[in-house]
């Protein structure tokens, strides 16, 4: 029997089942929680896979200047009134070999000529095309490879062989070297030896044509003043080096002498990346707070539809506080929901996109910590005035008949 | 009368409820009455009578302007809002004309909704709401969900939910008010025998057929009781004496 005296024992919800509570309406509106989550899921979703596939981008990135090396530099003509129609002078390999701390270097000269898929084709027609004579070197300078065949030695370079850029293999069509496929440049048969993978620190060579300077001199007559000079040299010494280069190549006019490092461009696109991360970063707190103002709005309606209930509980005997917390880990619930499933959406698109781009894939634990915590704030700051205005109704109010 | 009586289920002393405006309604326009443990009655009255206020200040969820409410001899005006939720935890049971059963639970989990504000573990929870279901004859419907019961079993859900904590006094507000006449005369007879286990129940009905099943009637018009048929023992003599023909409008 129930106790006749003695004071009331206060009225208590157990912790368990508030979440029981709390997660009623939800259970029996899925089509609305799971639309109302939505919202806040693709805001979180957006953070995710932004910061996601910058972290893998740049990590692509990092990889590939650590792979190539920071302490390749070019050396071409132009950069002073000249324009970029002078040429460097015909000593200037040997002029820079000379200079102490340097490596490697290796130069190419672009011929005059073009190059053509066969004899039929007009001459004019070139596709873009460059016939460069390179040095022997030049392979191991750039750090390349080789995808198919064979790089140049000194045997084959004196003869019409010839080794693709990978973009000119694919423009003249020549997959493979089995065949003994013959190209036509400058009116000579030359035969395909190798095709070279993408230099990602000289992408020109990557459109050109390359055959020995022997053969390049004896059929096309050609000068060989250097065109590009690629050089290396111990990363402590490189800013010493790259003052000196143009003087030493051309100390006449070292205005006419360019120099560059390739991996400037490459760390220039990582920091473009990064303005472009904040950005997709903006747009996905915009996401997230249009998901957090659904939320909100999703619970002042179920407020209004649920007064019987409400009612009814303060009836059984819930307290204001009940309430409240019954309406505030609806919303929490809901966000979470939202939260997580956006984590596993942007991870799951960073994962599927970094790996159609090769990419390592990096979803960094800070995003989905941040994203998951992110929505659960959402949740309570989008949940407190409904959960407010449930507690305030008067029970005498919300047993109304609707 | 002994010089202490024990305390009575239910007590209201000289309430007034008057709800502003211009000019002030008087709802309640003071009311005196002692519900005793064990019993059975009905208070009656035409809708506008002050019979939900009635309801409502005894049941402790709206408050009473002037006047003492008193629940197994616990004094309520001075308790604050938290206090009164534990009241209505422990010691009232409502029964409601529309249910107020909770969709997405099963029967088992809306009965034990009687016993969630009282702290009760959930185990014990689901075998008192068994016990309670089996009790109101819904023994086979224990997992069914409102939607798969019929008006009738909706409402024995209800009754066994006012009753699983066992309460002092239970308010049935228009219990029948929503079902037909076979359903409502197994419904009335529920109550009956829950009477004769013991729970005081106080039915708030407009219907003179319900009441008049029941041991007490008390009828309500214009925020007074008109007639009380246990008047005679009434402590007070100031209410206009009806005969029970008169009592209905």
């Amino acid at each position: 029997m129930r106790p006749t005296d003695g004071r009331v024992q206060k009225s208590r919800l157990r912790i368990g089942d508030v979440l029981g509570v709390g997660s009623t309406g939800l259970r029996t509106r899925k089509m609305r929680t799971a639309l109302s989550a939505l919202g806040v899921t693709i805001g979180i979703a957006a953070m995710v896979g932004v910061l996601g596939l910058s972290e893998s981008s740049r990590a692509d990135l990092s990889n590939k200047i650590e792979a190539l090396g920071t302490n390749l530099l070019t050396v071409s003509p132009g950069g002073g009134f000249g324009g970029g129609d002078g040429v460097l002078p015909e000593d200037a390999v040997a002029k820079i070999r000379r200079i102490g701390p340097v490596d490697e270097v290796a130069d190419v000269v672009e011929l005059d000529v073009s190059v053509l898929r066969n004899d039929y084709v007009n001459e004019n027609r070139t596709g873009g095309l460059t016939v460069v004579a390179a040095d022997l070197g030049l392979l191991g300078t750039l750090n390349g490879e080789v995808d198919e065949g064979v790089w140049l030695n000194s045997a084959s370079a004196s003869y019409t062989n010839v080794v693709l850029g990978s973009e000119s293999a694919n423009r003249l069509g020549i997959e493979s070297v089995d065949a003994g496929m013959q190209v036509f440049i400058g009116g000579e048969w030359f035969t395909v030896v190798g095709i070279l993978d993408p230099f990602p620190l000289a992408a020109d060579l990557d459109r050109s044509v390359l055959i020995g300077m022997d053969v390049a001199t004896a059929l096309f007559d050609s000068e060989l003043n250097p065109s590009i000079v690629y050089l290396r040299t111990p990363s402590e010494s490189l800013d010493a080096v790259r003052g000196v280069l143009a003087a030493t190549v051309d100390p006449a006019e070292p205005d006419e002498v360019s120099v560059s490092r390739p991996s400037d461009v490459l760390e220039a696109e990582e920091a473009a990346d990064s303005a472009f991360t904040s950005l997709f970063l903006g747009l996905g707190a915009v996401a997230l707070l249009v998901g957090g103002i659904g939320i909100a709005n999703v619970m002042v309606i179920a407020v209004i539809e649920r007064r019987n209930e409400i009612g009814l509980r303060r009836a059984l005997g819930a307290t204001r506080a009940h309430i409240r917390r019954q309406f505030l880990t609806e919303a929490l619930l809901l966000s979470t929901l939202g939260g997580l499933a956006g984590v596993g959406l942007g991870a799951t698109v960073t994962a599927v996109y970094a790996s159609t781009q090769e990419w390592e894939v990096v979803i960094p634990p800070e995003a989905a910590v941040g994203g998951f915590v992110a929505a659960v704030a959402i949740g309570a700051i989008a949940g407190l005035y409904p959960a407010m205005r449930a507690a305030r109704l008067a029970p005498t109010e919300a047993l109304r008949a609707a | 009368m002994s010089a202490t009586p024990p305390a009575a289920a239910l007590e209201l002393r000289g309430i007034v409820k008057k709800y502003p405006g211009t000019p002030p309604v008087h709802a309640l326009a003071g009311v005196d009455l002692r519900i005793e443990d064990g019993e059975l009655a009905a208070i009656v009255g035409p809708s506008g009578s002050g019979k939900s206020t009635m309801l409502h200040v005894m049941g402790t969820l709206d408050r009473p302007t002037e006047g003492t409410v008193l629940v197994d001899g616990r004094d309520l005006s001075r308790m604050g809002d938290r206090r009164l939720s534990a009241v209505r935890s422990q010691l009232i049971g409502f029964v409601f004309q529309q249910f107020f059963l909770i969709d997405g639970m099963s029967a088992l989990d809306n009965v034990g909704n009687g016993l969630l504000y009282s702290g009760t573990k959930p185990r014990q929870r689901r075998q008192r709401a068994a016990q309670a279901l089996i009790r109101v004859g819904l023994g086979e419907r224990l997992s069914h969900f409102p939607n798969q019961l019929s008006g009738g079993e909706r409402q024995r859900v209800a009754i066994a939910r006012a009753v699983v904590h066992r309460p002092a006094i239970v308010l049935a507000d228009e219990p029948t008010g929503n079902l037909d006449s076979r359903s409502s005369e197994s419904i009335m007879e529920l109550i009956h025998e829950l009477n004769a286990e013991g729970t005081t129940i106080v039915v708030i009905t407009h219907d003179h057929d319900v009441a008049a099943g029941l041991p007490r009637q008390i009828s309500v018009r214009d925020g007074r009781i008109e007639h009380d048929s246990l008047s005679h023992l009434s402590r007070r003599a100031s209410l206009p004496e009806i005969s029970h023909s008169g009592a209905v409008k």
